[in-house]
């Protein structure tokens, strides 16, 4: 089957006064119809940005300098602002973090689903109505019909990301950005939030890029996970093998970190040292000042995906074939 | 000194400071209009207030680049034969003076008020605010006025003219000290509960050395953008009730005076005795407002 | 909406109170209104009989109560300058003014808050820049300097419109309108340019940062991404919550501009109640300067009440957080 999304060998930059820095480099993926990629890392490691590069909203002065992306065969990466706005919404769904600032505070939600259906369905006014009345009931909002009145600020944190997951899924697009979607909400009400999502994806056959730094929501409710680190992946493969197996040194120490549910432990593994900033990413692979396994190569060349068995890992380890020639 | 020098050359204000012509330029111009007018006594070709040298025979000659104009006036002279730009000069120095002066005095006052109101919270707080509050639904330029008016009707007219100009600087004063005081509240407020604070004051540091040495230095930059912001307008205030006839004593004419002067004349022609005090004036403005725009951006990240 | 407007109203009380005393405090306390109305020669007894008369020999709080009574029946006394009743001088002066002053907020709301938008929305265009350079002008500029350009060109060199009064008014009823004749219309071109002049550049500086911020927020970002048409984002989204901060400055910029008459009157000795303190702050006539800012401060009272109930009617938050009161 033919991805919905792939990104090939994307590149961002930023222009500033300190000279350009590169918030992406060389980040290549894909995603199925009705897949759920889960894309991690530490922030600032470019997992906001690949999401925000993909529906064409990068803040300046940040630009896409590299790379191609592709909605069902078709670049997008290089639209003008107006047929890119066209597809947003209709094609491309998207979920910020914070529910309480994503709504307009001066519009009823009603009034924002409806127009957001409007803008992009070919439906009347009343259709509109009548079905913001049905996704309030689709995304589990209480009383829905008299809900629609109800302006944001009458809604709690967990009920406003579900209108704003219903306002990504109304006009019915097949992939869906989700930015760390319950971050900023309450641990009790996470993980209802993920179960929603992760429901009218499969009802709905909708491919989703999920962005958090929560590995326990991707073991949840991905199929596969990107792992990011400074501005690319390190590694990407089915979310049973990279959680069991992890290929890159870096998602090893990244595995050992989350607390295990089935036994106890004295201490949690930690990985030494911070991500490097952007204006100073080192030599070579960028993790290799805090790897354990680094060798020489790991300073001066920069490994890209190697095919580590079970998942692509950029790590000059899965390089055997060639060193030991 | 030598290391406060490089460390403002590699900072990020001086960055954004030669980045920007147009703050570079209204530097430059403000600090030649502080220059010359400190300097006036020395520089201006004549002194307007000699009433000896003044002849009412040199009266209304228009600027040199005029038929008629003498080089000697390079800009004129007004009806009772002053050099136009040795009184420019000289009028500069007073709206300068007044605007520093009664900027400085509401400074002083609001970050008083603020630090005071922000740190003892409560009651003080409520019954300051309530007052700046106030105070600020009414304009300040009606606050000068009124400050005038009523010294005006307390004190005899002879006594009131020799303490004008101090009159002028306490009336624009008042009307400006709750620009000070609601920032410098707000921040004193957040400052006060951050934990050096606290720190200081379960070692026993007094309230008021905690106030001077620890909170005010943290809202020093706010009111320096304020103050910048607040000079504009202060000269402003003053060349406006010089104008209206109620704000410096027309012994010593500040811009405004000038205008005043100036605008009687308008109609039969003499338009320089009205225009090149004016357009002192507003350069003068100009730059000091361009100066404070400019400081705002550059200290407030968030707009960067 | 009931309560609200009452609590509004209640709000208010202790500011025109606050006003109130600082009024009455010039009346009674400065200068010596006895010596003044007696004039040169009088026996104690008169001045006796003058104080009592005047009632200033009772307590402070019975004279203060008296000062607020008369107030509400717009009763201040006569002008030491003029002599003649205060309220009779304020009510002949007040249609200038307020005639004046509301074609100056039209001219600043009409013409300032659509280049407030365009700079925010377009900031780095060529027109945004020259906007933004003639609001910097504009701000730098004084009032009295305006208007004295303006006179210059438009009535000494053009010769196109009268450079003072009002021109020919007609009376309706106590109000003496400018607006029937030609003249009287004509002379209000430039006085209104010169007094909205200023606030015309403050409304757009403050729509254009406000605009800029709102363009920034979570909610526009998330309206983009679900893909509305530029026209929706821009006008719909973002100029209703600009709006929300506009309307409160603009309601006290509009408070600005009666005090700014003033300034603008005295250009253009436009006979209203600015020109009217003036003369009074000039000559210490403290009924007029008291009656003055009773009444610019009971205007403020009702301007900032409009204020609020727009307020309320833009930002649902109000309606439901009753309580949440500042």
């Amino acid at each position: 089957m033919s991805p919905i999304l792939e990104v090939r060998d994307l590149r961002v930059e930023f222009p500033t006064r300190r000279g350009t820095l590169v918030a992406l480099d060389g980040v290549s993926f894909s995603i199925a119809p009705g897949e759920v990629l889960g894309v991690v890392g530490e922030s600032g490691a470019g997992k906001s940005m690949t999401g925000a590069a993909i529906i064409g909203l990068l803040e300046p002065p940040g630009r896409i300098a590299g790379g191609q992306i592709l909605l069902q065969g078709k670049r997008i990466d290089n639209l003008r602002y107006d047929q890119m706005r066209r597809i947003r919404g209709r094609e491309i769904g998207a979920i910020f973090q914070d529910p309480l600032t994503t709504l307009n505070p001066l519009y009823t939600v009603g009034d924002q689903l409806i127009e957001t259906m409007l803008t992009h369905l070919p439906i009347s006014p009343a259709v509109a109505k009548r079905r913001a009345v049905e996704w309030l009931e689709m995304v589990g909002i209480p009383a829905a019909a008299q809900r629609v009145q109800s302006y944001p600020h009458e809604f709690s944190g967990g009920m406003r990301q579900r209108v704003v997951i219903a306002l990504a899924l109304c006009a019915e697009p097949k992939l869906i950005v989700a930015d760390e979607p319950t971050t900023a909400l309450d641990v009790s009400i996470q993980a209802q939030v993920i179960a929603l999502l992760k429901r009218l994806a499969r009802e709905k056959g909708t491919a989703m890029m999920l962005v958090t730094h929560d590995m326990g929501v991707i073991a949840e409710t991905a199929d596969r996970v990107a792992v990011m680190y400074a501005g690319r992946i390190a590694e990407i493969g089915p979310v049973r093998e990279v959680v069991k197996n992890p290929q890159h040194p870096y998602t090893a120490g990244l595995m050992a970190s989350i607390p295990p549910l089935d036994r106890r432990v004295e201490r949690l593994a930690q990985i030494d040292g911070a991500m490097p900033r952007l204006s100073a990413i080192p030599q070579g692979c960028a993790y290799n000042p805090r790897c354990p396994r680094v060798f020489s190569r790991c300073a001066v060349e920069r490994p890209e995906l190697l095919d580590a068995g079970t998942t692509l890992a950029a790590c000059w380890l899965h390089a055997k074939a060639m060193t030991d020639a | 000194m030598a290391n406060a020098f490089a460390q403002l050359r590699d900072s990020d204000i001086w960055w954004s400071f030669k980045r920007s012509p147009v703050t570079v330029i209204s530097a430059i111009v403000a600090l030649i209009c502080i220059v010359t007018a400190v300097a006036a006594p020395f520089i201006a070709p004549h002194n307007p207030f000699d009433v000896a040298t003044l002849n009412l025979l040199d009266a209304f000659k228009p600027p040199a680049w005029i038929d008629e104009g003498e080089a000697d006036y390079l800009l004129g002279t007004d009806d009772q034969g002053r050099d136009l730009l040795s009184a420019i000069l000289y009028g500069a120095r007073i709206s300068l003076f007044v605007g520093i002066s009664a900027t400085v005095f509401a400074a002083l006052v609001g970050v008083s008020v603020g630090l005071l109101a922000g740190f003892l919270g409560g009651t003080v707080d409520a019954l300051l605010m309530r007052i700046a509050d106030i105070q600020l639904t009414f304009p300040s330029i009606l606050v000068a006025l009124l400050v005038d008016g009523i010294v005006r009707a307390a004190v005899p007219r002879e006594v009131h003219d020799q303490i004008a100009l101090f009159v002028v600087v306490v009336a624009i004063g008042i009307s400006e000290w709750p620009k000070f005081a609601r920032p410098v509240r707000g921040s004193t407020m957040v400052e006060r509960n951050k934990e050096y604070v606290l720190a200081a004051r379960v070692i026993g540091v007094s309230s008021f050395r905690i106030m001077t040495g620890h909170v005010l230095p943290n809202v020093l930059g706010p009111v320096l953008v304020i103050a910048t912001l607040n000079l504009g307008l202060a000269i402003l205030a003053e060349a406006t009730l010089s104008f209206l006839g109620v704000g410096v004593p027309p012994t010593q004419p500040s811009l405004g005076t000038l205008i005043r002067v100036g605008n009687d004349f308008l109609f039969s022609g003499e338009w320089w005795i009205t225009i090149f005090p004016g357009v002192s004036l507003v350069i003068m403005v100009l730059s000091v407002n361009l100066l404070g725009d400019w400081l705002r951006d550059a200290l407030n990240p968030k707009l960067r | 909406m009931f309560a609200f407007i009452i609590s509004r109203i209640l709000q208010s009380v202790p500011v025109l109170l606050v006003v109130a005393l600082i009024s009455f405090a010039m009346f009674a306390y400065v200068g010596d209104p006895v010596s003044i109305m007696l004039g040169q020669d009088f026996t104690e007894a008169q001045r006796t009989a003058l104080v009592a008369d005047l009632g200033l020999d009772q307590p402070f709080f019975i004279q203060f109560a008296k000062f607020v009574g008369n107030a509400v029946q717009g009763e201040f006394g006569l002008s030491y300058r003029l002599s003649r009743p205060v309220a009779e001088l304020i009510a002949e002066r007040a249609p200038a003014t307020l005639e004046l002053a509301c074609c100056a907020a039209g001219v600043a709301l009409l013409v300032g808050v659509p280049m407030g938008v365009y700079t925010g929305l377009y900031p780095r265009s060529l027109l945004s820049r020259a906007f933004l350079t003639f609001s910097l002008i504009g701000v730098s500029l004084p009032t009295f300097l305006i208007g004295i350009l303006l006179i210059l060109v438009f009535a000494v060199w053009l010769g196109w419109l009268p450079s003072f009064g009002r021109g020919d008014t007609v009376m309706f009823g106590w109000w003496s309108t400018g607006f029937a004749t030609m003249s009287g219309i004509k002379a209000l071109i430039l006085p209104a340019i010169t007094l909205g002049l200023f606030q015309l550049t403050l409304i757009m500086r403050l729509v254009r940062s406000e605009m800029m911020e709102v363009l920034r927020a979570d909610y526009i970002k998330f309206a983009r991404a679900r893909g509305l048409s530029n026209r929706a984002i821009n006008f719909g989204h973002a100029l209703k919550n600009t709006m929300v901060p506009v309307i409160t400055v603009v309601g006290l910029q509009l408070g600005a501009i009666i005090a700014f008459a003033i300034v603008t009157e005295t250009v253009f000795q436009w006979p209203g109640m600015g020109l009217l303190f003036i003369q009074s702050v000039g000559s210490a006539d403290i009924p007029v300067m008291a009656a003055y800012l009773l009444l610019i401060a009971c205007l403020f009272v009702t301007i900032n009440l409009i204020v609020d109930l727009l307020y309320y009617a833009v930002d649902p938050r109000l309606r439901v957080s009753r309580g949440r009161g500042h």
